[in-house]
């Protein structure tokens, strides 16, 4: 990297693009201020004025309605104006240039943008190119990061495990496609757990993703043993069309987490999913509503966890 | 018109000459060396004190962008960036809009070049119509027209039975085809690297076999009908061990390398930077020194600049939306001296890859210096410090890695057929 886009020059937060390049001390002060936050959600007054005034812009290039549900639902009880912008079937089919779609959206005064887009490098492109005193959140782009959910995952992790120095973390599934998965590992890495493995077919695992600093299995069996931590991944039906997989059946055979499977893993481990959900493909119906299971969990974490980064961006 | 060019170092890497000389040139040739020749007369007298003098450079792959994408450049912008470069020979890829598969285009494209000042303009013929990869182009008419060589540039060629019959057909006529090898399938959607930054990055993967897969294909067809090919853009390791052995064996083959896989690898697109997506991918850096090294043994032929002007539209996109090029023909000479300087490589031998050498390729009279030679004639300062930023480029594509960086080495006479056709200003920088 050429320099980090990523802080200012005195080493604060200035866009979180990925949780690749930040420091572990960034990433610890966004969890210690989600702490603070997750008790607003449970209050009868469910917001605080720390973004009064201040206008978020969720732009959305690729549809979502979960992610920009939780970032709207964060930056309102932060008191902030939340405008929302799907993207993806208006000005770019006019021919209209990523840029020049930001530049307007700049031009009515946003404080923040929150973007998801198809094509990986985007949110650094917009951050690159956008007025100094605005900021950009990635919501997801393309394969290459998503970083408040890799966040939300260590602030669930932290919260049900205490912390990271003594975990074995597996995250089982469709790596290649992933940016969920790449947030994950930059997390962990950074966080310093000591072993993370990725459990996956090989066309489901990028060539050289053992230079991430991941563990690479093909087997459950033993990608499983011993670990405190089970993070699984969505598998898209689109991947049964491009001959990386014959079958969805014969994934789940292999590697959908049944409570068979979950047996590998150490009694106490819990079972994490970034949603939404393939039951039966990716995961069995018996596990994601069992008793080790912490999904709803990640999604309450994952308010309090957005509204950290929207504040602390904001200068708080 | 007689030039006098004084007291410079003048290499002439086809014959090792290295030494300071005068050089003498008449009625666009190289007339004497060292003396003077009775009753010479210069018109115009070039102190070279200080500076080198070598063959014009021979660039094997530099797109003009016309016909068809005026829009991002066009021979009169794109033929004075590459007399800024040195450069007096080039070779254009077919890829322009419409390709280069008529006769009548390649025509009226040497006509207006010839009517421009600039360097010689060598048009590659389209391999097949519309480079669609289905039918063959009329390649006897389009070599009367010019055409030094036939080529996909980088459409793909998925039917190989269209392949070997072009192949054949070519060799009828004697006529070399220039392919780059890429499995079009194995690359699919791709556009980076298939390495750790990829992986990182999540960037869709183009796999070294992609290369070596279609590197496999060209040289059994070669084989089977002994035409005589050239091997475009090598980027990886395992692509250019095929090439060391299947030249051992005995095939006629050539092969290049884009000057910015001499230097780049894929850490150079850890941060996005669009102007790092190129065709191929940059790759390891494991795969750069192999190249290194091929260059070197002369298992590697010659060094271009595959100059590909991008308009900023088209580059300020997110990296797998960009469209794919550097401009390059301005950094060919320092890109190649920063080579040199940095494997001790000496001058005469690092600047044969980009003159004689290509000449060769390309089947022309030029890229060296000796008496009756066409005077072709690159003098550079190796010592001058210039920074790489749009206002610097003459080429109207500004899309560099390199924007940001201090190049070493530059020109500051350009001689094509014997008139001064670029002259740098005199302020002296560095």
């Amino acid at each position: 990297m050429k320099n980090n886009l990523q802080l200012t020059e005195d080493g604060r937060l200035k866009h979180l693009l990925s949780l690749d390049g930040l420091p572990a001390r960034i990433l610890t002060q966004i969890l210690d201020t989600a702490a603070s936050f997750v008790a607003v959600g449970e209050r009868e007054v469910k917001s605080v004025p720390l973004l009064r005034g201040k206008a978020v812009f969720n732009i959305f290039f690729e549809n979502s309605t979960r992610t920009r549900t939780t970032f709207e639902i964060a930056a309102k009880r932060l008191s902030a104006d939340v405008v929302n912008l799907n993207i993806n079937a208006s000005s770019q089919s006019k021919g209209e240039t990523l840029l020049d779609t930001v530049a307007n959206l700049s031009a009515m005064h946003a404080d923040m943008f929150v973007v998801r887009h198809a094509a990986a490098g985007a949110a650094h492109l917009i951050a690159r190119h956008v007025a100094p005193h605005i900021s950009v959140v990635n919501a997801g782009d393309g394969r290459c990061a998503h970083p408040t959910q890799g966040l939300l995952d260590m602030f669930t992790i932290r919260h049900f495990k205490g912390g990271f120095h003594n975990l074995r973390v597996a995250i089982v599934g469709d790596v290649l496609h992933s940016r969920v998965a790449r947030s994950q590992i930059h997390g962990l890495t950074t966080l310093g757990c000591p072993e993370v493995r990725v459990i996956a077919p090989k066309t489901l695992l990028p060539r050289d993703v053992g230079n991430l600093g991941v563990h690479v299995y093909h087997n459950m069996e033993q990608g499983l043993k011993d670990v405190d931590v089970v993070m699984m991944l969505r598998l898209q039906n689109e991947r049964m069309q491009g001959a990386r997989l014959p079958s969805a059946g014969e994934f789940y055979k292999h590697w959908g987490l049944t409570t068979e499977k979950l047996r590998y893993a150490k009694p106490d481990a819990i079972v994490m999913h970034p949603g939404p959900m393939n039951r039966g493909v990716e995961i069995d119906s018996e596990v994601a509503d069992g008793p080790q299971a912490v999904i709803l969990a990640q999604v309450t974490f994952g308010i309090a966890v957005r509204m950290a980064v929207m504040s602390i961006l904001a200068g708080n | 018109m007689k030039i006098h060019i004084k007291n410079g170092r003048v290499i002439d890497p086809a014959s090792g000459m290295d030494s300071v000389q005068d050089v003498f040139v008449a009625a666009g040739h190289i007339q004497a060396l060292g003396q003077a020749p009775a009753d010479f007369h210069a018109n115009q007298v070039l102190d070279a004190t200080g500076l080198i003098v070598c063959p014009g450079l021979v660039d094997l792959s530099l797109r003009l962008r016309e016909p068809g994408l005026e829009y991002i450049a066009g021979l009169e912008s794109e033929m004075h960036a590459a007399a800024v470069g040195g450069v007096t020979s080039l070779a254009c890829p077919p890829d322009t809009d419409p390709p280069l598969d008529e006769p009548g285009l390649v025509e009226m494209l040497k006509f207006r070049a010839r009517n421009m000042p600039g360097p010689r303009v060598y048009p590659v013929g389209a391999l097949t119509r519309e480079l669609k990869g289905e039918r063959l182009t009329e390649m006897a008419e389009l070599h009367e027209a010019g055409c030094v060589a036939f080529s996909q540039a980088d459409a793909p060629l998925l039917d190989t039975q269209v392949l070997l019959r072009a192949l054949e057909y070519a060799t009828t006529f004697d006529l070399p085809v220039w392919l780059r090898p890429q499995d079009m399938h194995l690359s699919r959607n791709g556009v980076a690297h298939d390495g750790v930054v990829a992986a990182r990055l999540g960037l869709h993967p183009i796999p070294v076999p992609a290369e070596t897969v279609a590197l496999s294909t060209i040289l059994l067809l070669t084989r089977e009908t002994g035409a005589r090919v050239h091997l475009c853009r090598l980027s990886s390791r395992a692509g250019v061990e095929m090439v060391r052995q299947a030249k051992r064996d005995g095939l006629r083959i050539t092969c290049d390398v884009n000057i910015h896989h001499v230097h780049l690898s894929e850490m150079d697109t850890a941060d996005f930077d669009s102007n790092c997506h190129l065709v191929p991918p940059l790759r390891s850096q494991r795969d750069r020194d192999a190249i290194r090294q091929a260059l070197r043994e002369g298992v590697i032929d010659a060094i271009c600049s595959d100059h590909a002007p991008v308009d900023d539209d088209a580059k300020e996109l997110p990296f797998q939306e960009a469209e794919p090029g550097a401009t390059g023909v301005e950094l060919l000479l320092p890109l190649t001296l920063k080579w040199a300087s940095e494997t001790g490589l000496p001058l005469a031998q690092a600047l044969g890859y980009i003159t004689h050498r290509a000449a060769a390729i390309m089947g022309v009279n030029a890229g060296h210096l000796a008496v009756g030679a066409p005077a072709d004639i690159c003098v550079f300062d190796p010592e001058a410090a210039w920074l790489v930023s749009p206002s610097n480029l003459a080429s109207l594509g500004k899309n560099s890695p390199y924007l940001g960086l201090e190049m070493i080495g530059q020109v500051r006479y350009t001689i094509i057929d014997g008139h001064l056709d670029f002259k740098r200003g005199a302020r002296r920088s560095g």
